[in-house]
C-alpha cells in the first residue's frame, strides 16, 4: 500500500521562526515548484496531515501547542523540522525563552537545515518523510 | 423495478464514485492549469481517499463517525432513487436528509469549528433547497411527471422552456458543490478561517467517507442537470461539463464571500430567474 | 348515533368528577379510565362508520336543541362574568359577546333559524378528526397528571387549581366532538366557544399579569371569529333558507360564498393565521398540556377543519385564492419568525401557524388533491407536534429551562426523552416522516396549479429545515459526562404520554397507506401518492431509517480518541482554552438566529398589515 507516498497533507507550523523558513515552504507551494504535483496539500489541520512542518525553534509559549498539535495527528505521521532554527535553535538558542529545537518537545523524523531551508531541501526532506510514513504505516498493520 | 432500471441503479453505485472522483481529480488539474501550476495526476482523489482509510480513526466521541456513515448511507440512496427512476422530488428530500445527517455529525463532535461549519452547512442549505427543490417542479411543469424516468423520456428538451430555472439551478449548484465563492462550511484550498469547518473533527476514515458520498453527490447534481435535456443525452453530456468547467472557472476566480450575500444573493436568484421563469410559463405560455 | 352521542356525552362526565377531585391518585385512575374508554370510543366509532362514507345520523332534535339554546345563553353569561374585571375601556369583550349572543339567541328562541332534523353528519373527515382528538388527546390527558404535579411542586406560588385544568380538558374533548359531529352551524357554534372558553381558562391558569393579559387577548381574537361565526348563521339562515352545514357547501357559489367566507374567517382565526397569530403566540404562557392540546393537535384543528369543510365552494374562486394566500403568507412568514426564536415554545407555537397555514393554503385551492394533503397535515402534524410539546415540557421541568440553546447536549443528560424529542423532530420535517409526506403531497398538487403557490411551500419548508435542524444538532452535541441534572423523576403518565405519541407518530408514517387507502381514498379520491412505485419508496426510507440506530449500536474497534481541535491551546478541561494571558478560558457556542433578517421586530408589523389587508380584499373581491 504506497497510497502515503502518494498523497501527504502538511500542516505547516510556525514556532519562533524568522518567517524566512516560512515564505520558502509557501514558496513550494507556488507555481515554480508546485508540490501538489505530488499530492502534497497544505492543510490547516492537524487531524487531516500526515506530514508536520515545523519552522523556527520552540519557545516556553508554544512548547504545549506544539506537543497538542502533535499529539492530535492520526498515526502514521512523520516530523519535518524544516530550517537550522528548527533542527537546533540556531543563534536564538541562547535566548532566555528558547528552549531549542523541535527535537527537545516531539520525536523529529527529518531535519532540513538552512537558513532560510531552501524549496528544494525541503522538498526533498517531505520525499524523505513520505519513505518514513511508509516505514511507519508498515509498522502499525500487524496489529 | 425494471431490469434497466437495477442495472442504472447497480451501475450507479459502482461507477459514481469513480466518475466523481476523476472529476475531481480533473477538478484540481484544471484549477491547476488556471494557476499556472502542472497539479497532481488526475486520479489524485483515490490516492487521498485510500490513504485515508490507512490511517488511524481520531474521534473525539464514538458517535460522529456513525452520522458521517449515514450521510454516506442516505447519499447514495438518493443517487440510487434517481437512477432508478423515482420520483424526483422524492430524490431530493432523501438528498436533505443526506445533509441533515452531515449537519448532525458536525453538530455531534461538539467542537467550536466544527459547529460554526454545521450552522454555515444549514445556511447553505437554506439557501440552495428551494431552487434545486423549484426546479423540480420547474420540470414538472414541462414535462407533467415527476418521474426521472418519465422527464429523460420526455419529447422536447426542457431547457427550452426553462432557461431560467436552468440557470438559476447552476447558481446554486455552486453552493451545493461546495466551490469558491460558497465554500462556507468545509473550508477549501487556502480558506482556512474555520480550520475545515464542518469536517474538522473527521480524521482517517471518517473524512474518506465525506469525500467518497461527496463523489456521489456531484454525480447526482450533475445527473439532474442532463435532466433538462431530456433525451437528447448527448447535448445533456457536454452541457454539464461545459457547466461544471464554469464551476471550476468561478471557483478560480473568486474570492470567498460572506453568508449574508450568499443567502440574499441565492434567493434572489431563485425568485427572479426560477419563479419569474414558471411565470412566464404559465402566463404567458399558458404552459 | 350510539358511538357518536357516547364520545360527544361521556367527556361531560369525568369533567364533573375531576372537577371534584382533589386526590392525584384519584385523578390519576379517572383520567387512565376515561382516556381508555374515550380511545376505544373513537376506534369504535371508526370501525363502525369508517366504509359508511357520508352519514345524517337522525336524533331527537327538539329536545336537544333547546339544550343548544340553553347553553348558549349559560355560556353567554359565563363570557360576561369572566369579563367582569376588564377595565372600563375594554367595553368591546363583553360588547361582542352581547351582540353574537343576542343576534343567534333571539333568532333561535324567535324562530327565525330554519328547522332541520339532520344535526349530525359523520363521514371519514369527521372520523380522523375524531381519532386525532381520541387517540393524541387522551394521551396528552393522561400526561397532564403527572405534569401539573410536577409544576406545582416547581411553581409554589401558583394557586393549585388543578382540579379546573384537568376538567376543562375533558370539556374540551366534549366541545370538540361536538364540532366535529354536528351538521348544524348553530350547533358548531355552541361548542366553538366552548374551545374558546376552555382556552380562555388554560391560558390564564397561573394568573400571573402576563397569563391574564394573554388569556385576555386570547378571549378577544377568538371572540371576534364568534362573532364572524354568528353573522354568518344569521346571514345562511336569512338569505339561504339553510344551517346545515352539509347542505351550504353543495349550494350555488354566489348565493352562499358570503356567509362561507365568515365561516372560514372564524376557522382561520381559530387556526390563529395571521393577523390573528399573536393570541397563539400568548397562549404559550398556559402550562404545556394545554399547548399541546389546544393549541397544537386539536383546537386549532378545529378551525382548519371548519376551513376544510367550506373548500368545496372556496375551490376556483378569487376569495378561494386569497384564503390560500393567507394561509401561505402565514406559513412562510411564520417559518422565518421561528429561526429568531430561541425557546422551545415559541418555536412551537410559530411552526404550529405556519402549518396550519399550509392547511389553509391548500383548503383554500380545495382541489381534491390539495384536500388529500391538508388531511395528510393535519393527522401527522397533530402527533407530531403534540409530541414535541410534551417533550419540551418535560425538559422543561426536569432542568428548569426550556430555552433550545440549554438543552445543548441534551443527548448526554437524558437519552431516552432525547430519543422521543428526536422522533418528534423527525416527524416534523425529516424525509420518510409523516410531515414531509405531507409537504410532498402539497408540492405534487400545487406543482400543476399555478406558479404562486409552490414556491411559497418550498421557500417555508427551507426556512422550517433550518430551525429543526438547528434544534436537533443542539440536542445531539455529545458533551460527554455531566454532573447529573436535579433528577425529580419522570412520572410514569409522562413516560406514557411520550412513549405513546412516539409510536403514533412512526405508525401514523408506516400506516401511510392504509391512511392513504382506508380514510382519504373515500373522501378525496385517489391521489397519485397512493400509487404503488411512491409506496414502495416511502417504505424504503422508513426501513433506512432503522439503520442508523443500528449503527449507532455497532461499537467500531480502532478508534482512537482524542480531544477537540482548539488551535492547539487545549487545555486540561475540553471547554477551555488557554488564553493569550497564559489563563483558561471557557468557549462556548450558540445557534444562529439571522435576527438581521428574521426578527419579530423587522416582520411582525409588516405581515400584520400585509395579512389584514388580505383579510379585507378577500371579502370585497367577491362584490367585485
Amino acid at each position: 500500500m504506497g497510497y502515503f507516498a502518494k498523497s501527504p497533507w502538511l500542516l505547516h507550523y510556525d514556532g519562533s521562526s524568522c518567517n524566512g523558513c516560512d515564505i520558502e515552504v509557501l514558496a513550494c507551494l507556488m507555481p515554480k515548484y508546485d508540490v501538489e504535483r505530488f499530492g502534497i496539500i497544505n492543510t490547516g489541520n492537524p487531524k487531516h496531515a500526515d506530514v508536520f512542518l515545523i519552522t523556527g525553534g520552540i519557545n516556553t509559549q508554544n512548547i504545549d501547542v506544539v506537543k497538542n498539535i502533535y499529539n492530535q495527528m492520526g498515526e502514521p505521521k512523520v516530523v519535518v523540522a524544516v530550517g537550522t532554527c528548527a533542527t537546533s535553535g540556531h543563534f536564538f538558542s541562547e535566548c532566555y525563552n528558547i528552549i531549542g529545537g523541535v527535537d527537545k518537545v516531539i520525536p523529529v523524523d527529518v531535519y532540513a537545515p538552512g537558513c532560510a531551508a531552501k524549496p528544494e531541501m525541503i522538498i526533498d526532506a517531505v520525499v524523505k518523510g513520505l519513505g518514513i510514513l511508509e516505514e511507519k504505516k508498515k509498522k502499525m498493520s500487524p496489529k | 423495478m425494471t431490469t434497466t432500471s437495477t442495472i442504472l441503479v447497480i451501475l450507479f453505485i459502482i461507477l459514481a464514485p469513480v466518475i466523481g472522483g476523476i472529476i475531481s481529480g480533473g477538478d484540481r488539474i484544471i484549477s491547476a492549469k488556471m494557476q499556472s501550476r502542472v497539479g497532481p495526476p488526475i486520479v489524485q482523489p483515490f490516492y487521498d481517499v485510500l490513504k485515508l482509510m490507512g490511517k488511524e480513526n481520531l474521534v473525539v466521541n464514538r458517535y460522529h463517525g456513525d452520522y458521517m456513515i449515514c450521510f454516506l448511507i442516505f447519499t447514495i440512496v438518493s443517487g440510487c432513487l434517481f437512477f432508478g427512476g423515482n420520483n424526483l422530488l422524492l430524490v431530493i428530500f432523501a438528498l436533505i436528509v443526506a445533509g441533515v445527517f452531515l449537519v448532525l455529525a458536525a453538530y455531534c463532535t461538539n467542537s467550536p469549528y466544527a459547529l460554526i461549519g454545521a450552522e454555515r452547512e444549514l445556511l447553505q442549505m437554506l439557501a440552495a433547497e428551494p431552487m434545486i427543490i423549484l426546479s423540480a417542479v420547474g420540470l414538472y411543469v414541462v414535462t407533467g411527471t415527476f418521474d426521472v424516468y418519465g422527464i429523460a423520456n420526455c419529447q422536447h428538451i426542457p431547457i427550452i422552456y426553462l432557461p431560467g430555472v436552468f440557470i438559476a439551478l447552476t447558481y446554486v449548484l455552486t453552493i451545493k458543490l461546495r466551490k469558491s465563492p460558497f465554500d462556507l462550511s468545509t473550508s477549501h484550498h487556502a480558506h482556512q478561517e474555520l480550520v475545515k469547518g464542518l469536517t474538522t473533527e473527521f480524521a482517517g476514515p471518517s473524512l474518506g467517507l465525506f469525500e467518497i458520498a461527496h463523489w456521489y453527490e456531484t454525480v447526482l447534481l450533475l445527473a439532474m442537470i442532463f435532466l433538462f435535456f431530456g433525451s437528447y443525452w448527448i447535448l445533456g453530456i457536454i452541457l454539464a461539463v461545459i457547466i461544471y468547467f464554469i464551476e471550476i472557472l468561478i471557483d478560480n476566480i473568486n474570492a470567498r464571500i460572506k453568508w449574508e450575500l450568499m443567502l440574499i444573493s441565492a434567493w434572489a436568484v431563485t425568485l427572479i430567474l426560477g419563479v419569474g421563469n414558471l411565470m412566464i410559463l404559465y402566463f404567458v405560455f399558458h404552459i | 348515533m350510539d358511538w357518536v352521542t357516547f364520545l360527544i356525552l361521556f367527556p361531560l362526565i369525568p369533567a364533573v368528577i375531576l372537577l371534584f377531585t382533589k386526590s392525584v391518585q384519584l385523578q390519576r385512575v379517572v383520567v387512565l379510565v376515561s382516556s381508555a374508554l374515550i380511545i376505544l370510543g373513537s376506534v369504535g366509532l371508526a370501525c363502525n362508520y369508517m366504509q359508511a362514507g357520508g352519514t345524517y345520523l337522525p336524533i331527537s332534535s327538539g329536545f336537544f336543541n333547546g339544550l343548544v339554546i340553553l347553553g348558549d345563553i349559560v355560556l353567554a353569561l359565563v363570557f360576561l362574568y369572566v369579563c367582569r374585571k376588564l377595565p372600563i375601556k375594554k367595553y368591546w369583550i363583553p360588547l361582542m359577546v352581547v351582540i353574537q349572543y343576542g343576534m343567534v339567541v333571539t333568532a333561535d328562541l324567535t324562530g327565525g333559524i330554519p328547522e332541520t332534523n339532520r344535526y349530525l353528519y359523520i363521514d371519514n373527515l369527521s372520523i380522523v378528526m375524531a381519532l386525532i382528538i381520541g387517540v393524541v388527546g387522551s394521551l396528552i390527558a393522561v400526561y397532564t397528571v403527572g405534569y401539573m404535579q410536577h409544576y406545582h411542586e416547581q411553581h409554589k406560588e401558583i394557586k393549585d387549581r388543578r382540579c379546573t385544568f384537568i376538567a376543562a380538558i375533558y370539556l374540551f374533548f366534549f366541545a370538540m366532538y361536538g364540532i366535529i359531529f354536528s351538521n348544524s352551524i348553530t350547533w358548531i357554534y355552541f361548542f366553538w366557544e366552548i374551545t374558546t372558553l376552555c382556552s380562555f381558562i388554560m391560558i390564564g391558569y397561573s394568573r400571573k399579569e402576563e397569563a391574564v393579559h394573554n388569556s385576555f387577548r386570547a378571549l378577544w381574537m377568538l371572540l371576534l371569529g364568534g362573532l364572524a361565526f354568528s353573522v354568518g348563521i344569521m346571514y345562511a339562515a336569512n338569505y339561504c333558507g339553510t344551517i346545515e352545514l352539509q347542505k351550504l357547501v353543495t349550494m350555488k357559489q354566489s348565493l352562499v360564498i358570503f356567509p362561507i367566507l365568515l365561516l372560514c374567517f372564524a376557522g382561520m382565526n381559530k387556526a390563529a393565521q395571521f393577523p390573528f397569530g399573536g393570541w397563539l403566540l400568548g397562549a404559550m404562557v398556559a402550562p404545556t398540556p394545554s399547548s399541546a392540546l389546544l393549541h397544537s393537535s386539536t383546537m386549532v384543528k378545529a378551525g382548519v377543519y371548519l376551513v376544510l369543510r367550506c373548500s368545496p365552494i372556496l375551490q376556483g374562486t378569487a376569495s378561494g385564492a386569497i384564503v390560500a394566500f393567507i394561509g401561505g403568507t402565514s406559513f412562510v412568514m411564520c417559518s422565518a419568525l421561528a429561526i429568531s426564536q430561541s425557546k422551545g415554545k415559541p418555536i412551537l407555537a410559530y411552526s404550529t401557524i405556519a402549518n396550519l397555514g399550509l392547511i389553509v393554503l391548500c383548503a383554500g385551492i380545495g382541489t381534491s388533491f390539495t384536500l388529500w394533503a391538508a388531511l395528510l397535515l393535519i393527522i401527522f402534524h397533530a402527533v407530531a407536534k403534540a409530541l414535541m410539546f410534551i417533550s419540551v415540557g418535560t425538559v422543561d421541568h426536569q432542568t428548569g429551562s426550556q430555552d433550545v440553546e440549554d438543552m445543548h447536549g441534551l443527548v448526554s443528560r437524558m437519552p431516552i426523552l432525547t430519543f422521543t424529542m428526536l422522533i418528534g423532530l423527525g416527524g416534523m420535517f425529516l424525509a420518510p416522516f409523516g410531515m414531509l409526506i405531507s409537504k410532498w403531497a402539497v408540492i405534487e398538487a400545487l406543482a400543476v396549479r399555478n406558479p404562486v403557490y409552490p414556491p411559497i411551500v418550498i421557500f417555508g419548508g427551507s426556512l422550517m429545515l433550518f430551525f429543526w435542524t438547528k434544534w436537533m444538532g443542539t440536542l445531539i452535541s455529545v458533551v460527554g459526562k455531566q454532573p447529573p441534572i436535579k433528577a425529580k423523576g419522570i412520572g410514569f403518565d409522562e413516560w406514557l404520554g411520550l412513549g405513546g405519541l412516539s409510536i403514533l407518530t412512526i405508525a401514523a408514517c408506516v400506516g401511510f397507506p392504509w391512511i392513504g387507502h382506508y380514510w382519504i381514498q373515500p373522501l378525496y379520491g385517489w391521489n397519485p401518492m397512493l400509487s404503488e412505485r411512491i409506496e414502495v419508496s416511502v417504505a424504503l426510507m422508513l426501513g433506512l431509517m432503522l439503520l442508523p440506530p443500528l449503527i449507532f449500536a455497532c461499537r467500531w474497534k480502532r478508534l482512537v480518541h482524542t480531544e477537540p481541535y482548539l488551535s492547539g491551546l487545549n487545555v486540561e478541561n475540553k471547554y477551555e482554552y488557554l488564553g493569550s494571558l497564559g489563563a483558561p478560558r471557557r468557549w462556548s457556542f450558540g445557534n444562529y438566529y439571522i435576527n438581521k433578517y428574521f426578527s419579530e421586530a423587522k416582520l411582525f408589523k409588516g405581515t400584520i398589515i400585509g395579512t389584514t389587508l388580505l383579510w379585507i380584499l378577500m371579502f370585497f373581491m367577491e362584490n367585485l
